[in-house]
């Protein structure tokens, strides 16, 4: 759906907020399951949606790095926090999938057979501008051919996507940097902006304008577009972090020029090389694939599972881990995500999210460790 | 035509018997791996034959008396592979809190009779004494785990065990950090995988029982710790517990 190309409608509802069961309703009748953020483990986490009452209303997340608290608000609004630690990656590319299994006969001939999975098309409700633009560019990754990846396609091209532009940022938000946010601009079915009593939307596909008509919206007033451009723009100017020359191929050749760089040192030292940072990345990728052999010899069940390049089953190559240190991992981290990405897919593998930041147990800032690596290294030898 | 099975073999040395548990507690799987394999010795099961010639040993507990010391010795002869299950035999155990003490002011405050116990002044992990072929960490074990090492030994091929860090399964898990959303000192980032991150599971840290991961960076989780509150002898008890003798940990507990 939202993969097709760009739909043109310029037109404004509003969906109040007692309307939004309608909207699920809708969505279930057409065979969806609908993902949204609710509360769990003491964070906004995406699960399945069957009604409003569910979404973390009159709720804030308060993020530093490292941290991440959730406080009541008293506002009646559903979506007056930024992120929680997922959103759309799990629910397309799976943590943990079989991919095929494969049987030996008494002749010793191998078959093998693809595992499909039984699955209802996902709705992907209420999900941000930068977990839009990380699922554009995890497509970039699954899906460019001829390295199509079955098991992600099928669940990406069902996909119904709800966004939602915020109206507030956490500290660790710095999505107008890495220009993916906080207002969604590609890649959704229709696009939510909460204003008082309910949304703005706006329509990004032929799918999306159907659901607009099948559940009656009204059309919004001028009054409620301004509310909806004051909330972005709330959103926008309440960040104070920044990923330094705007996310752009400038911190690409700035990275490669600096390979020794005494930072990844420093970084090194800090770094618990756990893998916490790429799991919550929207972006990363990289899975490991294990053979589980059954106990008869005869069958065995091959699976992948998300990894990690901070650890050493990633750079194993030919009996050897060719990363064997947290200073080579860290490095093949930022310089793949924010350098040699532009090599690969055209584009940073950074949308601001600062999920990075807030759920690295010891706190490392992307923002700051780049922004270090741009000042000139200081050269003990010399001096004025 | 008669099919040789494999033979496998359970042994306990100085441990709490949970590992063994693991294995029955495998179920329907422990009734189809008789199928695959022989279960030649195996104590807690019934099968007592302790000095037949195996192909898979399984070891359970630490070094700790003079008689382990000798038994180890006999069984590493007679067994082609040789896998430890544990942290008592892989690590030492919570019994070799005993190293950091005098054993027998230990024992004697202990026992009325001291004279009839029989030990040595530390207990050592299986690996101090034979070659070992493969560690498998926990407390205790998880069955899959060994499950798992035996259908791929059977296949003749070395079972590849994941050493990254338990983070890793809590994110796959769907699992929220405790350390960063409630400040609760978890040992996580350090220790290694194959639990299925039971305890954030259950909203609680990790407490470190599959020992070290691979690449762990003790000094900067000391220091997480320590800016969460944490004062030294309190760190010192996160490292210097059921895998104490872990060098990673025992360095990590050591430090002033």
């Amino acid at each position: 759906m939202s993969m097709k190309m760009e739909f043109n409608n310029q037109e404004y509802y509003f969906l109040p907020h007692v309307k939004i069961n309608a909207l699920l309703d809708y969505l279930h009748h057409q065979g969806f399951s609908c993902i949204g953020p609710q509360i769990k483990q003491d964070a906004i986490v995406y699960e399945e949606l069957h009604d409003s009452e569910q979404l973390p209303w009159g709720l804030r997340d308060y993020q530093m790095p490292g941290q991440y608290r959730l406080e009541e608000n008293n506002v009646k609004r559903a979506f007056s926090w930024a992120n929680g630690p997922q959103a759309i990656k799990p629910q397309l590319f799976k943590p943990k999938e079989s991919l095929w299994r494969v049987a030996r006969d008494s002749h010793g001939k191998l078959t093998f057979k693809n595992v499909t999975h039984e699955m209802k098309p996902i709705a992907l409700f209420g999900v941000r501008s930068c977990d839009v633009a990380g699922m554009l560019i995890q497509d970039k990754a699954f899906l460019t051919e001829p390295f199509v990846d079955k098991h992600y396609q099928a669940r990406r091209e069902n996909v119904f996507v709800i966004a939602v532009n915020c109206g507030y940022s956490s500290n660790n938000c710095f999505c107008v940097s890495t220009n993916t946010g906080p207002q969604v601009k590609a890649g959704y079915d229709i696009a939510l902006t909460e204003i008082d009593d309910g949304f703005v939307v706006t329509v990004g596909s032929a799918a999306g304008e159907a659901l607009i008509n099948k559940i009656s919206l009204k059309h919004a007033t001028d009054e409620m577009q301004q509310a909806m451009q004051r909330e972005i723009n709330n959103a926008a100017t309440m960040q104070s972090k920044a990923m330094p020359f705007d996310n752009t191929r400038v911190v690409r050749d700035l990275l490669m020029n600096n390979l020794d760089h005494p930072q990844w040192d420093d970084v090194a030292a800090r770094c618990l090389s756990c893998g916490n940072c790429t799991s919550v990345c929207p972006t990363c990728f990289c899975s490991s694939e294990t053979e589980t052999p059954a106990l008869d010899r005869i069958e065995s069940e091959h699976s992948r599972e998300w990894d990690s390049c901070f650890t050493e089953g990633h750079s194993y190559i030919h009996g050897k881990v060719i990363r064997d240190d947290t200073k080579s991992r860290y490095k093949q981290w930022l310089t793949h995500k924010l350098a040699t990405w532009w090599d690969q897919f055209d584009t940073s593998g950074c949308v601001g999210c600062g999920r990075c930041v807030t759920w690295c147990p010891v706190g490392i800032d992307i923002t700051a460790e780049v922004a270090a690596i741009a000042k000139p290294a200081v050269d003990d030898s010399a001096s004025e | 035509m008669t099919v040789i099975k494999p033979k496998i073999a359970v042994y306990k040395f100085t441990s709490c018997d949970g590992c063994q548990l693991a294995f029955l507690n495998l179920g329907n799987d422990l009734l189809k791996l008789t199928d695959a394999v022989d279960i030649i010795h195996f104590a807690e099961l019934g099968m007592v034959n302790p000095n037949a010639k195996v192909d898979i040993a399984f070891i359970e507990g630490s070094i700790a008396t003079p008689h382990d010391l000798e038994r180890i010795k006999n069984i590493r002869a007679k067994a082609k592979f040789l896998i430890t299950i544990g942290a008592c035999a892989t690590a030492g155990g919570i019994q070799a809190l005993r190293n950091f003490a005098d054993t027998a002011e230990w024992v004697a405050a202990i026992y009325p009779k001291p004279e009839t116990i029989s030990y040595l002044a530390t207990s050592t992990p299986i690996s101090t004494h034979v070659t070992v072929d493969l560690e498998l960490w926990g407390c205790p074990v998880n069955g899959e785990q060994i499950l798992t090492a035996i259908k791929t030994l059977l296949l003749k091929v070395k079972p590849a065990i994941k050493r990254d860090s338990v983070c890793l399964e809590c994110k796959r898990s769907g699992n929220v950090c405790v350390m960063v959303t409630k400040n609760i000192p978890c040992m996580g980032p350090v220790t290694q995988t194959g639990c299925g991150a039971l305890c954030p599971s259950v909203g609680r840290d990790c407490y470190g029982c599959y020992g070290p991961s691979e690449n762990p960076n003790t000094d900067s989780l000391s220091k997480q710790f320590q800016q969460q509150g944490c004062s030294r002898e309190t760190i010192q008890r996160r490292f210097l517990f059921i895998n104490n003798q872990a060098p990673a940990f025992l360095k990590a507990g050591m430090k002033k």
